[in-house]
C-alpha cells in the first residue's frame, strides 16, 4: 500500500512539472514582465523607469531562464523561472503585488472555503443519492418522468440565477439571514446558511440525472434479478445490493472533488462575500494579480493530483476485487 | 462593406460543414436510421423548433458589414463608418434607434426616474417624463394605454394565427403529397403522432414561438416590451444580440476543440507505446489544472496581447470579436480533454476488433485505418460529446463573464447583461426587467439544446439501444 502511494506521487512529479512549465510559459512568455508592468501601471504614459522599478520590487527583473551576471549555481537560481516556479514545489509562494505573503492569506482563507465547501459537499451528495434513488424505486412511473423533466429544467437554469433570485429572496425580501458578509465562529453559520443551501440547489439536476443513470444501469443487471428472485423487497434490493454496487462509478466522480474542496467557490463567495480563497481567486484575477493566480493553478493542480490518488485507494475499500499494485 | 469578423467566417464554415454532413448521412441508410430515430423523439424535435428560431437569429446577427458613411456637404462619400453592424441591426434599427434616458419598465410610457423639468409656466417640478420612444404616439397615456395595448396584442396574434395556419397548411399539404393521401387523412395523421418524423411536436412548438412573437414584435413597434436598461438601451434588443455570442460560444469551442481532441484521441489508441503515453501526460497536465484557472489565466495573458496590440484591429468590434474567438479556443484548449479520454478508451477496443486485423492483414497503412476505419466508429462519441457539450458551454460563458474572464465588456451577452443588471435588485423599486429577460431566454436556449441533446445521446448511444425505459413499459422490469 505503502509503495503504491510513494509510487504514484512519483508519478504526480512529471505532471506537476508540466503544470509548472505550462504557467511558467502563460505567464512570462507569452507577456514578458514587461508587458505587465505596462499593464498595471497604464498602457499610455508610462516611463522605462517606472516599468523597471515596478519589476525590481516584484523580482520580475532578473532573466528568464539562465543568469550570465551571477556567479555558479547562482547562474540557474538567480532567475525568475527558479525564483517563481520551482519555489512553488516547496510551497513558497512568494508575495502579491499588494506586498502581502501569498501563503499566508492561503492559511488563513482555508478555513471559511471549507465552511462553505464542506457541508455542501456533504449536504448534496446526500440529497441527490437520495433523490435519485427516490427516483429509480419509482422508475417508468409519472413521478420518476416528472422529476427526470423537473432535474433537466433544474440543470438548464444557470447558477447565476439561482444565487441573485435566492439572495433576493431569502435576504432581501424575507430579511431571514444577513445577504452577504462573514463571521467566525459559530456566528458564520448564520452567513452560511443561504450559500450552502443555494449551492446544493444548483446542483441537484445535473447530478440527480446522472446517478439516477448509474442506479437503472445496475438495476438491469442479473445480481439484481437474483435477488428479487430470492424474495427480498424492492427497498432490501435497491439499498442493500445496488446502492452499494453503485458506489463505485458514484466515487470516482465524488472523491477527486475532495481536496479541491479547499480552493471554494469562485462565484458563491465572492457574491456572499466570504473571504475565502475563492473570492481571493476572483479578486486577484479582476486585480491581475499574476502571483496569486499561478500560485492557485499549482495550488489546484496538486490538490487534483491527490484526488485521483484518494479514488484509487477508495476502490480498495469499496470493491474487494481491485487491487493496488 | 461587407465585413467578416473571425467568429462570423468559423460559424459560415460551420454551417459548410453541418451542409455537407447533411448531405453524406442522406446518402447513408444506416446512418439515417439513427436520425430517423432523433426525428421521432417528440421533445426533441420540438427543441429543434426552438433552436433553430434561435439560430436564424444567431446567422443573421452573423452577417456584419460597415454602412457607408453619408456625404458630408461638399465631399463626395468615399469612406465606411467605423461602426459594424450586422443584418440583424438592420432588421432592428427601430428598437436599437429608440434609445432612452435611462431605466423604464416594460411597456411604459415614463422613465423610471423622476426628473425635474421646466413647465411652461415657468415653474420647476419634479415629475416622471414621458418617454421619447415607447408610448410617444399616445395622446394620452392614462387614458390610452391599456386599449392601445390590448389592440396591439390582438392584432400581434391574428397574424401568428395567420402565419401558423399558412404554414401548418403548407406542411400538411406537402406531407399529403408526399404520402399520397388526402390532405384531411395527412392532417389526422400528424395531429394523432402517427408520422414517423414529430410533426406534430414541431407544429405545436412553431404554434406556440408565434403566439408568443406575434404580439411582442406588433408591440416592439410603439413600446419597449421588455423595458430599458441604465443608458436607455431597448432590453429586447440586447437580449436577441445576446443570442448570437451565446451560440458562438456553444459551437465554435466545440469546432476548435474537435480535431485535437479526434485526432490526438483516436492517435493515442491505436497507435499505443510513447505516443500514447505522451498524449495522455498532455491531457493528465491540462486536466489538472482546474479548469476555472486555466481559463482566467489564459484569458488575462490573452487580454495583455489584445491590449498591448491596439493596432491589430482597425474596429473595436473586431477586437471584441478577437477576444470572444480567444475566449472560445482557450475553452477548447481547456475541455477537449475528457472527450480525447472516451476516443482513446473506444479506439483502444476497435483496434483488437476482426475487421481492424483484416485491414491490417491486407496491408492498409495505419493512417488509412484510423481514418476509414476507426473514426467513423467513433463518430457516434463525437456527435454526442458536441451536442451534450453546448449547453455547459453557454452556462459558463455567463459564469465567465461575472468574474471578468468572459467576453468583451463590449459584446452584447446573456453573461454581461446578467452582469451589469445584477445590482439592479437593490434599487427600489426594484429593476427586474433586464435580469429576467436575459436568464430567460438562456434558460429557454440551454434546456432546448438539454432536450435535444438527450433525444441525440438516445438515438445513437448503442449502450441505450434496446433498454430504453418510456412510460409504457410499466412495472418492475425495465
Amino acid at each position: 500500500m505503502l509503495v503504491y502511494i510513494f509510487r504514484r506521487l512519483l508519478y504526480a512529479l512529471p505532471i506537476l512539472v508540466g503544470v509548472n512549465l505550462l504557467t511558467f510559459t502563460l505567464f512570462f512568455v507569452v507577456n514578458t514582465p514587461d508587458d505587465m508592468a505596462r499593464m498595471q501601471l497604464g498602457i499610455k504614459r508610462v516611463t522605462p523607469e517606472a516599468i523597471q522599478k515596478w519589476k525590481a520590487e516584484r523580482g520580475y527583473d532578473k532573466p528568464l531562464l539562465y543568469n550570465e551576471a551571477a556567479e555558479g549555481a547562482g547562474k540557474l537560481t538567480h532567475t525568475i523561472f527558479f525564483e517563481k516556479s520551482v519555489k512553488l514545489f516547496v510551497f513558497d509562494f512568494g508575495r502579491a503585488d499588494d506586498g502581502r505573503d501569498i501563503g499566508h492569506e492561503i492559511k488563513t482563507r482555508m478555513g471559511p472555503s471549507l465552511a462553505i465547501a464542506l457541508p455542501v459537499f456533504l449536504l448534496g451528495l446526500f440529497v441527490t443519492v437520495s433523490f435519485a434513488l427516490m427516483l429509480a424505486f419509482f422508475r417508468a412511473t409519472y413521478l420518476d418522468f416528472w422529476g427526470v423533466v423537473a432535474c433537466v429544467a433544474m440543470m438548464s437554469i444557470s447558477s447565476l440565477f439561482y444565487i441573485i433570485g435566492g439572495q433576493y429572496l431569502v435576504s432581501k425580501i424575507w430579511h431571514l439571514v444577513p445577504i452577504s458578509g462573514y463571521a467566525g465562529g459559530l456566528d458564520a453559520a448564520r452567513f452560511l446558511l443561504l450559500p450552502v443551501l443555494i449551492s446544493v440547489a444548483a446542483g441537484i439536476g445535473s447530478s440527480t440525472r446522472w446517478y439516477r443513470t448509474i442506479f437503472l444501469e445496475e438495476i438491469g443487471k442479473d445480481y439484481v434479478r437474483t435477488a428479487r428472485a430470492k424474495g427480498l423487497s424492492e427497498l432490501a434490493v435497491l439499498f442493500r445490493h445496488v446502492l452499494k454496487n453503485a458506489m463505485i462509478p458514484i466515487l470516482t466522480g465524488v472523491v477527486v472533488v475532495i481536496p479541491l474542496l479547499f480552493m471554494g467557490s469562485l462565484i458563491i463567495e465572492s457574491f456572499f462575500g466570504i473571504p475565502g480563497l475563492g473570492s481571493y481567486t476572483i479578486d486577484a484575477i479582476n486585480a491581475q494579480d499574476f502571483a496569486v493566480v499561478r500560485s492557485m493553478v499549482f495550488i489546484g493542480s496538486v490538490l487534483y493530483i491527490i484526488g485521483l490518488l484518494l479514488t484509487d485507494l477508495s476502490y480498495t475499500l469499496v470493491d474487494p476485487r481491485v487491487r493496488l499494485q | 462593406m461587407p465585413i467578416i469578423l473571425w467568429t462570423d467566417a468559423l460559424v459560415f464554415l460551420l454551417v459548410a460543414c453541418g451542409a455537407a454532413a447533411g448531405f453524406y448521412v442522406s446518402r447513408r441508410e444506416y446512418l439515417l436510421a439513427s436520425w430517423r430515430r432523433v426525428g421521432e423523439s417528440r421533445a426533441g424535435m420540438a427543441a429543434l423548433t426552438v433552436l433553430a428560431a434561435y439560430i436564424l437569429i444567431g446567422l443573421l446577427d452573423s452577417l456584419h458589414y460597415r454602412p457607408r458613411l453619408e456625404a458630408v456637404a461638399g465631399k463626395p462619400a468615399n469612406g465606411y463608418s467605423s461602426e459594424v453592424r450586422s443584418a440583424l441591426d438592420a432588421l432592428l434599427q427601430p428598437l436599437k434607434a429608440a434609445t432612452e434616458k435611462t431605466y423604464s419598465a416594460p411597456l411604459a410610457t415614463h422613465l423610471y426616474a423622476r426628473e425635474t423639468v421646466e413647465l411652461p409656466d415657468g415653474t420647476q417640478a419634479r415629475i416622471f417624463p414621458r418617454l421619447r420612444h415607447g408610448g410617444a404616439h399616445l395622446g394620452d397615456p392614462a387614458e390610452d394605454w391599456a386599449q392601445d395595448v390590448a389592440g396591439r396584442i390582438v392584432r400581434g396574434l391574428a397574424l401568428a394565427v395567420l402565419a401558423g395556419l399558412t404554414f401548418a397548411a403548407i406542411a400538411v399539404q406537402a406531407a399529403a403529397v408526399r404520402w399520397g393521401v388526402r390532405w384531411q387523412t395527412a392532417w389526422r395523421r400528424i395531429r394523432r403522432g402517427e408520422t414517423h418524423f414529430a410533426w406534430n411536436a414541431v407544429l405545436v412548438t412553431l404554434a406556440g414561438l408565434l403566439l408568443l412573437g406575434g404580439p411582442v414584435i406588433a408591440l416592439a413597434g410603439g413600446y419597449h416590451v421588455f423595458g430599458t436598461d441604465k443608458v436607455g438601451q431597448d432590453v429586447l434588443y440586447l437580449t436577441l444580440k445576446s443570442i448570437r455570442t451565446g451560440l458562438v460560444i456553444g459551437t465554435v469551442t466545440t469546432l476548435a476543440m474537435l480535431p485535437f481532441a479526434v485526432a490526438l484521441g483516436i492517435v493515442a489508441g491505436y497507435l499505443g507505446g510513447w505516443v500514447d503515453d505522451v498524449i495522455q501526460y498532455l491531457y493528465t497536465t491540462l486536466n489538472s489544472i482546474p479548469g476555472v484557472l486555466l481559463i482566467a489565466a489564459s484569458v488575462l495573458m490573452m487580454q495583455v496581447v489584445i491590449d498591448t496590440h491596439p493596432d491589430w484591429f482597425a474596429t473595436s468590434a473586431q477586437r471584441a470579436d478577437a477576444r470572444l474567438l480567444a475566449l472560445c479556443l482557450i475553452l477548447g484548449v481547456t475541455s477537449w480533454t475528457g472527450l480525447c479520454r472516451l476516443l482513446r478508451a473506444e479506439t483502444l477496443k476497435l483496434r483488437e476488433l476482426e475487421y481492424v486485423q483484416a485491414a491490417q492483414a491486407f496491408g492498409a497503412s495505419s493512417v488509412r485505418i484510423m481514418g476509414r476505419h476507426i473514426l467513423p466508429n467513433v463518430m457516434h462519441i463525437v456527435l454526442i460529446a458536441v451536442v451534450m457539450d453546448f449547453s455547459g458551454l453557454v452556462l459558463a460563458e455567463a459564469v465567465l463573464s461575472y468574474i471578468g474572464i468572459g467576453v468583451d465588456p463590449s459584446t452584447i451577452s446573456f453573461g454581461t447583461m446578467i452582469n451589469t443588471a445584477r445590482l439592479e435588485l437593490a434599487r427600489e423599486p426594484v429593476v427586474w426587467w433586464s435580469l429576467v429577460a436575459a436568464f430567460a431566454f438562456m434558460f429557454v436556449l440551454v434546456l432546448a439544446a438539454n432536450l435535444f441533446s438527450d433525444a441525440v445521446r438516445d438515438a445513437f448511444d448503442p449502450r441505450l439501444a434496446g433498454r430504453r425505459i418510456t412510460l409504457s413499459a410499466q412495472g418492475q422490469t425495465t
